[in-house]
């Protein structure tokens, strides 16, 4: 494998983290407050839907971005209020999201656009288009450097940018903010948070919100960024693999970068060598495509570092009367 | 709070749950520009109008009836296996060898080893989840997800490397023999002189679904292992201070359940396709999830959700043959069913509590 070819495989590893990255924050901070989403992939296909709808009509990308993260925060909504309110069991509403989002995406494209699911194809400004950084053209021809700068880390669309400066934002949030320490004492023990006169239930809702934004960029940048356009069931398991990722970073930013980086990688492996043959037997590539799955087994199982979740993560909080 | 006598605690809240659930998929459907009045007549006389459509809800209903089953046996053990679509994938593959490899001298033969094969298949598909939250106290859900995933990876390296024929196209097993062609319900029901629609793939895999809910019922209610199992469920530190064994009975909750699951394929492999394809289990393992809420996880409510899903599959199907609605409306109302029987129980169940209280109080 040449050096243009690693380069090039490296870069569509940044385009295909990027997803998983949000998404992978997103649950972060849901978690670390205490309420467990598996809802992540549905949040993700309905924002990509509504992102790619609202870009197709009115042809703006950011408009776009926002109808996403509205129709993300809508079903976090509904998330708080049966994993908050209501005190329901967490793992099934997020089931129930994934469902509702998988069935009203179709049903709803079908109805506005009668292309079986489909949004019309984005072009032009109705998606995200690369931004050069500075001096990328002038650096790009001296050697090994030049290919890095403007190939690996100039030329990518701005939510790119976005993802990578929320994994500090979101560790200074977490680590050094009150709001950020209170969160997190939510999701260990939240008893203590409520002792000390903080709303359990309004930081619970804020992480859901927080969530719901972060899914709903991660959902936009599938249909804006990485395609052109929504299809039927496009994010195809990235939720769960976000999920994953945010096991294997142990419920923590940095690792979070870190983790679904690797899986970005391991997909955009994937996609260049069907097969990969190591001359005594060939690897399939579907073992490849399972690879972050059974990695995740591997960390729960503990054989390499003990992933340790929140506390009171999946607990209704039951104030004493 | 013991205030709300049984039946309502069973019946009427999941009935007022699903009944919300079924006003919002009518407000659905009116969004998106249809009548609901008559999407609803086009479903019932659809699924439930003639003996053909009753075929095709019967067959769908047995799917739902393993897997609904399978889930149940694992929520009354506190447990959620959410994994029933990779398990019932299995299930096809034990199927698929048991049918392609050994030489059945007859169908019936044939069916009581597919059967064994599926349910073994599907609970070793469970099993390393299940040792896994045993022993090592990983989230059976994440795991069980996880599997869903491998499962498919794996089904798709099988079918396309090992068990397509050489020179087919599309991703699928060899045909079985015909002479393993199971019996039509139609076919069955002719002998006790009942006249049933033939050309629909409603099999006797329908009676051992019937079967296996009276087995789960014994099972849960009858034996000892049932007790512990749903007494770990209801308290995992009183059970194992009563001398219950965790890893065991973690371990039994997941096989038993991972083997319902797998045993879904003897319908949809054996009594239908006659021959693995990719997909087979078409989303029945998560369906299984809502039947389970729904049903209260007791063998009877299983039953009855699951010829409720069966209809609205069916009846979803008609919908998408004669009017615009895609058939996913039926994935959205699903997902409305679990949402309000499921997580949004207490919405429903806490004013009906409160009713019960005012009502007691008012005699007293």
């Amino acid at each position: 494998m040449d050096f243009a070819t690693l380069i090039q495989i490296l870069d569509s590893t940044v385009r295909l983290a990027t997803p998983l990255l949000f998404a992978c924050l997103a649950g972060l901070f849901s978690e670390r407050a205490g309420v467990f989403d598996i809802g992540l992939e549905g949040k993700m296909l309905a924002a990509a839907f509504l992102s790619a709808s609202v870009a197709a009509v009115t042809g703006s990308v950011w408009l776009g971005v926002l109808a996403g993260i509205f129709a993300s925060l809508l079903l976090s909504g509904i998330h708080g209020l049966a994993s908050i309110t209501f005190r329901g069991n967490q793992l099934i509403s997020g089931v129930a999201i994934n469902f509702l989002a998988s069935g009203l995406t179709v049903l709803l494209g079908q109805k506005w656009f009668g292309l079986g699911g489909r949004t019309p194809p984005l072009t032009g400004e109705g998606r995200f288009g690369p931004i050069t950084l500075p001096f990328a053209d002038a650096i790009a021809p001296i050697p090994f450097l030049g290919p890095i700068y403007a190939e690996l880390i100039s030329g990518h669309s701005a939510l790119v940018y976005l993802a990578v400066a929320c994994v500090p934002a979101s560790a200074w949030l977490l680590y050094r903010t009150r709001f950020g320490l209170r969160l997190r004492a939510v999701g260990e023990n939240p008893a203590a948070v409520d002792t000390a006169g903080v709303s359990v239930i309004g930081i619970r809702y804020s992480a859901v919100a927080i969530c719901g934004v972060l899914c709903g960029l991660a959902g936009a940048y599938l249909a804006l960024g990485l395609a052109a356009g929504f299809g039927k069931e496009m994010t195809a398991g990235r939720g769960f693999i976000a999920l994953a990722a945010l096991i294997f970073a142990k419920w923590r930013p940095w690792y979070a970068l870190g983790a679904t980086l690797l899986f970005g990688f391991l997909e955009a492996v994937g996609n260049r060598f069907p097969s990969i043959d190591l001359g005594l037997f060939a690897i399939p590539s579907q073992f490849v495509q399972a690879l972050p799955y059974i990695i995740t087994v591997v960390i729960l199982a503990g054989f390499i570092g003990k992933a340790r979740p929140p506390s009171a993560g999946g607990e209704p909080y039951v104030k004493e009367r | 709070m013991t205030a709300m006598p049984k039946w309502a605690d069973a019946v009427l809240v999941p009935l007022i749950s699903l009944v919300i659930a079924f006003v919002i998929s009518g407000i659905v459907i009116l969004a998106i520009g249809e009548d609901p009045v008559a999407a609803m007549k086009l479903m019932v006389t659809g699924a439930l109008g003639s003996t053909y459509g009753w075929g095709y809800t019967l067959y769908y209903s047995t799917n739902f009836i393993f897997t609904g089953l399978a889930v149940s046996v694992a929520f009354q053990a506190g447990l959620f296996n959410i994994g029933g679509e990779g398990q019932a994938s299995l299930g096809g593959l034990g199927v698929a060898l048991a049918c392609l490899f050994v030489p059945w001298p007859h169908w019936s033969l044939a069916l009581i080893g597919a059967a064994a094969m599926a349910a073994l298949f599907g609970a070793a598909w469970a099993a390393i989840p299940a040792y896994l939250q045993a022993k090592r106290g990983s989230h059976v859900v994440i795991t069980t997800i996880m599997f869903n995933y491998i499962a498919a990876a794996l089904m798709i390296y099988v079918l396309v490397t090992v068990l397509r024929p050489t020179g087919a196209m599309d991703t699928a097993s060899a045909r079985f023999d015909p002479a393993l062609k199971l019996p039509r319900l139609g076919d069955i029901l002719a002998l006790v002189g009942i006249p049933f629609n033939n050309r629909n793939p409603a099999n006797i895999s329908l009676l051992i679904a019937l079967v296996a809910c009276v087995g789960v019922w014994l099972l849960m209610w009858r034996t000892r292992l049932g007790y512990q199992l749903r007494a770990f469920g209801k308290s995992e530190k009183a059970s194992v201070y009563a001398g219950i064994n965790p890893v065991k009975i973690t371990m039994y909750a997941m096989l038993i359940s991972g083997g319902l699951s797998g045993m879904m394929a003897i319908n949809t492999v054996m009594g239908e396709a006659q021959r693995l394809l990719l997909n087979s289990v078409e989303g029945a393992g998560f369906i299984g999830i809502a039947v389970a809420l729904m049903g209260r996880s007791h063998p009877v409510g299983v039953l009855l959700a699951a010829i409720l899903f069966g209809f609205l599959y069916q009846g979803g199907a008609e919908l998408a043959l004669w009017t615009t609605i895609p058939r996913e409306l039926i994935i959205v109302i699903q997902a409305l069913v679990i949402l309000f029987t499921g997580a949004m129980d207490n919405m429903v169940r806490k004013p009906v509590e409160s009713l019960f209280l005012l009502l007691q109080r008012g005699k007293a």
